[in-house]
């Protein structure tokens, strides 16, 4: 092994090229992934903020902002339903607000069961009873929360000619993928301002009495013509949606695979020049009595070696980069997860694997015959 | 000159087949001794490097035997002929095939490494060795560093750094000058020469001739001879 890692380490150049290949395939894949991480939380942001255990929605729907308002009986029948320990409806839409200084700034608007509060948002400033007063909104103070010239409590808007005046400032664990701000209201509230359909709940958010009982809600909703999701299948829905229907999913998956190449073909290459330039001296330590064993096991731990490191550095490279941009752009989407890094681990160690099989073919053919011939 | 050391039964290689098949060693037999420096001789192409790397382990024979302490080397494994030319065997090759990359003494501890000795005591060891060949002061330095004559003293520490019974150098003044090479086989005669190692010599380098204790001659991959009388007989 020690004589690998000097053999490896002290050929400065091809292990520095070694190492820029592989760290910046895992730099790019890790980066991609986690662009499409973060959209993909993102995206599932109001399910996650408003956290309810199931909820019911249009089947058609495929994204939260993009519901499909349900008519008033299908919350009724929700409720009437065994299993079910309370429904309330969610209503979730956008619409334009009219600043201060007249210029118009669209927004999200959440509105929330006006009994319940259901899906209520921490509160950093102001009282949550006051979102029972008149014309209030809560403002989420996220990334966007500036666009709206960083209201404060008594700060007036018009929403669709109706007065708006902020209660409250309150945080939510993932801010939304549209870049605009966030509004909460009641339920009401948000019906009455925002010009909507004819049916106006968006979702149904349900509390089952146990978990036991949400197949038997689930089975219930869809014999109403809707479905009933928890809050993992609702966010994987969504997902799904991004990756396999609007083209997001296929891009990345072809940045990822092209990193991969890219990561493959520097570090395979240089391996492979690597092994070549040595063949005969791994020949000669077949001659002096390494086994082949013993010389498939260092050209792994070369590649394992390589692999690892470059993976560290990619990893912590895009960690790095991300949270500088985070520091610039708070908006910046991206997201590192398990998931993602070990998705880039498998693709690396994939790439130690081919590039490693090239130069252990090549070791194992040698005989060490060869060495005295030349 | 002392006990035998290797024998060598009616060795034949040959590569190729059918018609293309050549001979390169043909029904050769000897007795190498320990005490002694055999050098084997012939024209290019005469099989010498094929006949010394089947006497070393390196290439199977496709008939006859070797023995080393009688046993048929040849009936062993592959890992235990690995282990057999790990330890019974020091080679130094034609270009020396040292490793660039790491110190001198790194590559003189390289089979002893091999040999699972633990890094720090193996470079100790190496570096003794490097003593022996007159280079304890190169010891950190990379071989490229070294002159021709230097790195084949290394290559020579390297073989004899694990204690092998029999040496075995292919062409060791190839590469070297006139005065350079005697001055290395004079050195291999009088401080790697014992009586409990054999040293077998292929070279067509008639200036250092007059340091072997027998000379064997090869044709056409053959033995035709060997001058000398056979030390076992004395």
């Amino acid at each position: 092994m020690k004589i690998g890692f000097k053999l490896l380490v002290n050929d400065r150049g091809k292990f520095a090229a070694l190492l820029v290949g592989i760290t910046f395939a895992a730099f790019l894949m890790v980066m991609m992934t986690s662009m499409f991480a973060g959209i993909l939380i993102r995206s599932s942001a109001t399910i996650l903020n408003v956290g309810a255990p199931v909820w019911v929605l249009d089947p058609a729907v495929n994204t939260p902002v993009s519901s499909i308002p349900m008519p008033d009986y299908v919350l009724d029948a929700v409720r009437s339903l065994p299993g079910v320990q309370y429904a309330v409806p969610l209503y979730s839409g956008g619409a334009q607000v009219k600043l201060r200084n007249g210029t118009y700034q669209a927004v999200s608007v959440i509105g929330l069961d006006d009994t319940s509060l259901y899906g209520r948002p921490e509160l950093v400033s102001g009282k949550i009873d006051d979102i029972f007063a008149e014309n209030a909104f809560i403002v989420v103070d996220d990334a966007e929360f500036v666009k709206l010239g960083n209201p404060t409590i008594g700060t007036r808007f018009e929403l669709n000619d109706h007065l708006g005046v902020v209660t409250g400032i309150a945080r939510v664990s993932t801010a939304g993928l549209f870049g605009v701000p966030t509004l909460y209201t009641t339920y009401t509230r948000a019906i009455t301002y925002i010009p909507s359909t004819r049916f106006t709940i968006s979702y149904i958010l349900v509390q089952p009495k146990n978990s036991g009982a949400i197949a038997r809600i689930k089975q219930q909703v869809a014999s109403l013509g809707y479905q009933a999701l928890t809050e993992n299948e609702f966010i994987d829905k969504v997902s799904t949606f991004y990756k396999y229907q609007t083209g997001m999913g296929i891009n990345v998956l072809l940045m990822t695979v092209i990193s991969f190449i890219v990561g493959l073909s520097i570090s395979g290459q240089t391996f492979y020049t690597f092994i070549l330039e040595n063949l005969e001296k791994f020949g000669a330590l077949k001659a002096i009595g390494a086994k082949g064993h013993e010389l498939v096991l260092m050209i792994l731990f070369q590649a394992t070696l390589t692999a690892m490191t470059g993976f560290g550095l990619g990893v912590g490279l895009a960690a790095l980069i991300i949270t500088l941009a985070r520091l610039r752009l708070p908006d910046y989407a991206a997201m590192i997860t398990y998931t993602n890094i070990g998705l880039a681990f498998v693709m690396v160690v994939l790439i130690a694997a081919i590039s490693s099989y090239i130069g252990v073919r090549k070791v194992i053919r040698i005989e060490p015959f060869d060495i005295f011939r030349s | 000159m002392g006990r035998l050391a290797v024998r060598a039964t009616a060795l034949v290689k040959w590569f190729g087949a059918g018609d293309a098949r050549t001979y390169a060693v043909r029904d050769a037999s000897f007795d190498a001794f320990f005490g002694e420096i055999l050098y084997i001789v012939g024209p290019s192409g005469s099989g010498k490097t094929t006949l010394l790397s089947m006497i070393s382990g390196i290439l199977r024979p496709d008939g006859g035997t070797v023995d080393v302490d009688g046993k048929n080397i040849w009936s062993l494994s592959a890992d235990d002929i690995a282990s057999f030319r790990l330890n019974t065997i020091g080679f130094v090759f034609q270009d020396y095939h040292l490793f660039p990359r790491l110190t001198t003494a790194e590559n003189v501890a390289i089979p002893l490494i091999l040999k699972k000795m633990e890094w720090s005591q193996a470079l100790a060891v190496a570096t003794r060795y490097l003593e022996i060949v007159g280079l304890k002061e190169r010891a950190q330095l990379p071989p490229v560093k070294l002159s021709g004559g230097e790195q084949q003293r290394v290559a020579i520490a390297r073989a004899i750094a694990s204690e092998p019974d029999i040496l075995v150098l292919d062409e060791p003044t190839a590469s070297l000058d006139g005065e350079t090479g005697r001055r290395i086989v004079e050195f291999i005669r009088h401080n790697i020469l014992n009586d409990h190692r054999c040293i077998i010599i292929v070279t067509h380098d008639n200036r250092i001739f007059e340091y072997a204790d027998r000379i064997m001659n090869m044709e056409d991959g053959r033995i035709i001879g060997i001058n000398r009388e056979d030390p076992h007989e004395n």
